[in-house]
């Protein structure tokens, strides 16, 4: 059965990248173990649109703004209890809660879905601008001033579980970080091969036919949403933590579009290829920014264009239909071969 | 006396499309484990009264009672609970997923993971898609994704069956075993079917109830609706075989 080597691939490649991730402290200096941490806190948040737009077929240009607000919730909440602990559970139920309104506006109230789009971008300029004009004494929540186009700098980054006085080392930080984007991962996952996560699927699929055998879609479109809204969430506390800042720019409409081009070279309907395209497109951007030659918005731009020209699926789907290909023509030569090798008890008559 | 309460009425049931009525004060009845069939010339008003039926459109006016419960103006998910399944005229099915995943998101909405699998295995010899269930549904031919879509109704286990065209498109051996399918059906539900392939209707039909510009023109038994002057008139052009 496909489903089952399906199964063992996915086993292999999850404790592969465990394995990895294990590991890679012994092989990075300190610099690169910092950067490859920024890539997986990103590549959470490349799951989460991934999940909705990919499986869900919701398509949010503004996942950056539950994102920025799990950044920013984590940091206020870090600042105020002077423990990570509960902020970063705060960062996943704060920005699940605002996935639930905003969804429930849109679902229930028969907005087209071509709509979710622009106003997901909305509220993210929206919170931009809120967050921008936070400047001054005025502007605190507890403790912790928002401060503005400044940001929040010096933000607790996590410490052991409800110890604030042993906060995590850079290796043990990566630990999280990589375990974390995996856990999300693998997550996903059983929650794809469930019933929920099948009939999200249908309803990408053709809402009608899913509304008409008795699903109430509306309601399987906001648990997608507010899926994706705590993931990326909780994407946004693992982005503060690995600079220990927070400012307006976390809802920056270029990272919005940047997610889009991951996912476009990673391959929509896959979660595996997003991981990838975070990855990739990071380093390509980082690699960019520090030589002078070329502008790194129009390398991404170009890769973009070449993607949705070249290889429309994206890098992971091309490469398992290749590997389809692959095994059919191996299994069908074989076959081929056997049929000849064994001729017919009537032909050798 | 007791009085049954008829498995669907509808009263003075009419849709207006901004100016067009497509449905005009329609009442209808059917019976408990009734074959009924619907025919009538394009534009009469067939797939639009299924649409107020499963919800998709909300009536402009009228009633429709199922078992007695009024269901005008519910959600198509909430009507389909009740136990009302629909064959849509252009074809409504996952393109994307598997024939097995298909059937699998209708049985398994009632059913345990288990029986849902058993009623899937059933469902596919039934609509004779065992060999294609593993297929992905947007590459059969159009008369294989009927079926699919026949079978994924039928899943549902629904009280009440309603089939807009389901021979569309389908070769002639194909239509014979759709008409086969619809009389297995019928020993335990309800159908409504609508078609224009009258060679079909011959198969299955009993009852007959003919829709002309949005209202009900006629109901009566095939010989007698086929004998009948204005049906004739109204089919002008259709070249009604009557034989
Ligand atoms: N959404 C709509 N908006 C406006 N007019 C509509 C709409 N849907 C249907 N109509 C009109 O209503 C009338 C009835 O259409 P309907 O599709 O119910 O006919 P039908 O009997 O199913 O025809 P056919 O046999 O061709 O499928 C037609 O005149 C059609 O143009
Ligand atoms: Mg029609």
């Amino acid at each position: 059965m496909t489903d089952a080597r399906h199964a063992g691939l996915q086993s292999i490649l999850v404790l592969a990248a465990a394995t990895g991730v294990a590991l890679l402290p012994l092989h990075l200096d300190l610099f690169a173990l910092m950067q490859v941490t920024l890539f997986a806190a990103m590549s959470v948040l490349a799951l989460s649109v991934a999940f909705i737009w990919g499986f869900g077929g919701i398509l949010s240009f503004g996942q950056t703004a539950f994102f920025g607000l799990g950044g920013y919730v984590y940091a206020i909440a870090a600042i105020n209890f002077g423990d990570s602990t509960n902020a970063i559970l705060l960062a996943v139920v704060l920005p699940a809660l605002f996935a639930t309104a905003l969804g429930y506006f849109v679902f229930y109230g028969k907005i087209s879905d071509v709509y979710l789009g622009v106003i997901t971008l909305t509220v993210t300029l929206i919170l931009f601008n809120v967050v921008n004009s936070t400047a001054g004494e005025a502007y605190r929540i507890g403790i912790a001033r928002l401060g503005g186009f400044n940001g929040i700098p010096s933000v607790p980054t996590f410490n052991m579980p409800f110890h604030p006085e042993i906060p995590l080392s850079p290796e043990t930080s990566w630990w999280v970080t990589g375990g974390t984007l995996i856990a999300v991962y693998l997550l996903l996952r059983l929650i794809l091969v469930s019933r929920f996560g099948r009939v999200a699927v249908a309803v990408r699929e053709n809402e009608t036919r899913a509304a008409l055998l008795g699903y109430d879609t509306r309601l399987v479109k906001l648990g997608v949403f507010v899926l994706g809204g705590a993931i990326a969430g909780l994407g946004g506390a693992l982005y503060v933590n690995w600079g220990a800042f927070v400012g307006p720019t976390i809802f920056s409409l270029s990272l919005s579009a940047e997610i889009i081009i991951w996912i476009t070279v990673g391959g929509l309907g896959s979660l595996f290829g997003p991981i990838v395209g975070c990855f990739v497109i990071q380093w390509l951007v980082a690699l960019i920014g520090s030589q002078q030659t070329f502008n790194s918005n129009l390398v991404l731009g170009a890769i973009l264009v070449g993607f949705v020209l070249l290889l429309p699926k994206g890098v992971a789907p091309t490469f398992l239909l290749c590997l389809a290909r692959l095994r059919k023509r191996y299994r069908s030569t074989t076959e081929h071969g056997s049929a000849q090798s064994t001729p017919h008890a009537g032909q050798l008559t | 006396m007791t009085e049954l309460v008829p498995l669907l009425k509808t009263e003075k049931l009419t849709m207006n499309f901004g100016g067009v009525v497509a449905n005009d004060s329609v009442d209808f009845n059917l019976g408990e484990m009734e074959l009924r069939c619907l025919i009538g010339p394009n534009g009469a008003g067939k797939s639009t009264f299924f649409k107020m039926l499963t919800g998709q459109i909300t009536p402009s006016s009228g009633t429709i009672a199922f078992r007695g419960r009024s269901i005008a103006g519910l959600p198509s998910h909430e009507i389909a609970r009740t136990g009302l399944g629909i064959k849509t005229q252009i074809p409504n099915v996952f393109n994307g997923l598997s024939v097995r995943e298909n059937i699998w998101l209708s049985a398994r909405r009632k059913n345990t993971p288990r029986m849902a699998n058993l009623v899937v295995d059933e469902i596919l010899e039934r609509v004779r898609l065992t060999e294609k269930q593993s297929a992905i549904v947007g590459q059969l031919s159009h008369g294989q994704r009927q079926w699919v879509e026949i079978g994924t109704v039928l899943a549902g286990d629904p009280e009440l069956l309603l089939l807009d065209e389901p021979a569309a498109g389908m070769t002639d051996k194909e239509t014979e075993r759709t008409a086969e399918i619809i009389r297995e059906i019928n020993e335990a539900r309800a159908i409504i079917v609508v078609e224009h392939d009258m060679e079909f209707i011959k198969m299955i039909a009993r009852t007959v109830t003919v829709f002309h510009q949005g209202r009900i023109m006629m109901e009566d038994t095939l010989k007698n609706v086929l004998a009948d002057a204005r049906v004739r008139d109204v089919y002008l052009g259709k070249k009604v075989v009557v034989s």
